[in-house]
């Protein structure tokens, strides 16, 4: 390939994917637009509540689970170089709060959420139930994507606080069981050192993933392509992109609210 | 009732429709014929406001352009795959667009309005509290004109009403589509390539060939025409002026 055509290649290609970056802010925008405006779909959020808040529990709880003990072993053995151990249950706690909690929390629900909308809205999209609801006066922004970006924007924080809880258990069970803290000394180590905003921080983090997993999802769904193929691609591009705004927002997130 | 004038429309740069134009009268039943392709369902699409036409202008029960949310309370349809709400019993599927909106009904007065209209597609109340993947695509296709009707809407559109069905089930639902059509007083325009519709649900017919309708009138005569092309696509024949490449 010439010069050129490697140019004109790296071109179209810079192209496509501001396009495509401008494609997703600009849904974003109507997304929110679309929430303000009435009718609003109460029993459809409560549906998608159930569906991405009390069905994803079992999954963020057992990645908090697992998480908050791998954590306090990591701690200890590194703090054990220090003869610092005394602070493993204060940082396995803030560990799981701040960062742990809301970006497993997150990825977990970006697996688990936005796959599970862009199947169900590209499926929508492809056997024309989309175009069925329009013709039927409903406008798919309101009826289909506002009650699962605001489901999702809820749901998620109560997720990342019962996945702290579940983690910081995770780490007391070890903690105790493995590395021969005393039960009662490790929860006061905890509970004295952890702060409000270590846990706010991860419950508005925990808001901004959930709002991104849902909107991947709804982006990708509306434009799937055609068929199991394009439905597919639209499953895979969804999980994809949440789970790098997922990364990306945090550090965004973490810049804003702990930077010195 | 129903106008399009000078219809145009492009998807990057294959133009599908070239200037197609017509007009349905109040109560009458056009049926547009087409090879696969020929943009019969983008038509469909630009008189339903699902599809901006790049030029031309659509006039549907008195609404100029109209956007579908708008066309909503005077148009039925009934996709060609039923595209019947996974998530929703029937009855709720039925009863979808009255039980939203200003002056919706109650739950009650909804199903029973449901029910009504199953009757009249010929499925029992016992369907009513099925999913539609509980039923087979016959049925689907009768719950989906049955969702069409519910509002008794002025205009009805059909896409391939008989698509992927047995031609028993096609007769069937042909029928139900014709009476229900008559009974309403509608005015209907039906996509299809099945000739059979065209005999039994069309007043008017018209064939949509290189993007424009290369050919308009009755149903008799469409049947019975000379012209090469008209011939080619009613008697199904592979050779003729109609490329079998598209």
């Amino acid at each position: 390939m010439t010069a050129a055509g490697i140019l004109g290649a790296a071109g179209r290609g810079a192209a496509g994917a501001l396009g495509a970056i401008g494609g997703f802010v600009g849904f974003a925008l109507a997304s929110l637009m679309w929430m303000l405006r009435p009718p609003f779909y109460l029993r459809e959020l409560g549906q998608q509540l159930i569906q991405i808040g009390w069905l994803s529990l079992p999954v963020v709880g057992m990645t908090a689970l697992f998480t908050g003990g791998a954590l306090a072993l990591q701690i200890y053995a590194g703090s054990a170089r220090f003869s610092a151990e005394f602070a493993v249950p204060s940082i396995t706690a803030i560990g799981m709060v701040r960062e742990l909690g809301p970006v497993l929390g997150g990825l977990m629900v970006a697996a688990r959420v936005a796959s599970s909308i862009a199947a169900e809205v590209g499926t929508m999209k492809v056997s024309e139930q989309i175009d069925a609801l329009r013709t039927l006066a409903v406008e798919p922004m309101q009826y289909l994507t506002v009650p699962r970006i605001v489901a999702a924007t809820l749901a998620m924080p109560v997720l990342v606080a019962v996945g702290d809880a579940i983690g910081i258990l995770g780490g007391y069970a070890v903690g105790v069981s493995r590395l021969g803290f005393d039960g009662p000394t490790y929860l006061r180590n905890t509970l004295d050192f952890l702060e409000f905003w270590d846990i706010g921080s991860g419950l508005v983090k925990g808001a901004v993933f959930g709002f991104l997993v849902a909107l991947s999802g709804c982006f990708f769904g509306i434009h799937s392509g055609r068929g199991a193929q394009g439905v597919g691609e639209a499953t895979k591009s969804a999980v994809v992109m949440a789970s790098i705004l997922i990364l990306a927002a945090n550090y965004l997130l973490t810049e804003a609210f702990f930077s010195a | 009732m129903i106008q399009g004038d000078d219809l145009h429309k492009a998807f990057g740069t294959k133009q599908v429709l070239r200037g197609v134009t017509f007009s349905v009268a109040k109560g009458e039943s056009l049926v547009v014929i087409g090879g696969s392709g020929t943009g019969k369902s983008v038509l469909l699409k630009c008189l339903l406001g699902l599809e901006r036409a790049d030029r031309g202008h659509v006039k549907v029960a008195g609404l100029n352009n109209p956007r579908p949310q708008i066309l909503a309370q005077k148009v039925g349809m009934l996709f060609q795959g039923a595209a019947l709400f996974d998530s929703l019993p029937v009855w709720q599927n039925v009863s979808f667009r009255l039980m939203r909106g200003p002056g919706r009904l109650n739950t009650a007065a909804a199903r029973d309005l449901a029910v009504e209209k199953l009757a009249r597609v010929g499925l029992g109340a016992d369907t009513a509290d099925l999913f539609p993947a509980e039923l087979s695509g016959g049925m689907q296709k009768r719950v989906g004109l049955a969702r069409a009707i519910a509002g008794n809407p002025p205009v009805l559109f059909f896409d391939e009403p008989t698509a992927g069905l047995d031609p028993i089930m096609a007769a069937v639902i042909n029928a139900l589509i014709r009476e229900i059509v008559t009974e309403l007083g509608a005015t209907a325009v039906t996509i299809t390539h099945d000739m059979r519709t065209v005999k039994d649900v069309g007043d008017t017919v018209a064939m949509l060939h290189e993007g424009r309708f290369y050919w308009q009138g009755t149903a008799t005569d469409a049947l019975h025409s000379d012209d090469p092309v008209m011939r080619q696509f009613t008697e199904g024949r592979t050779e003729g002026p109609i490329p079998t490449l598209r």
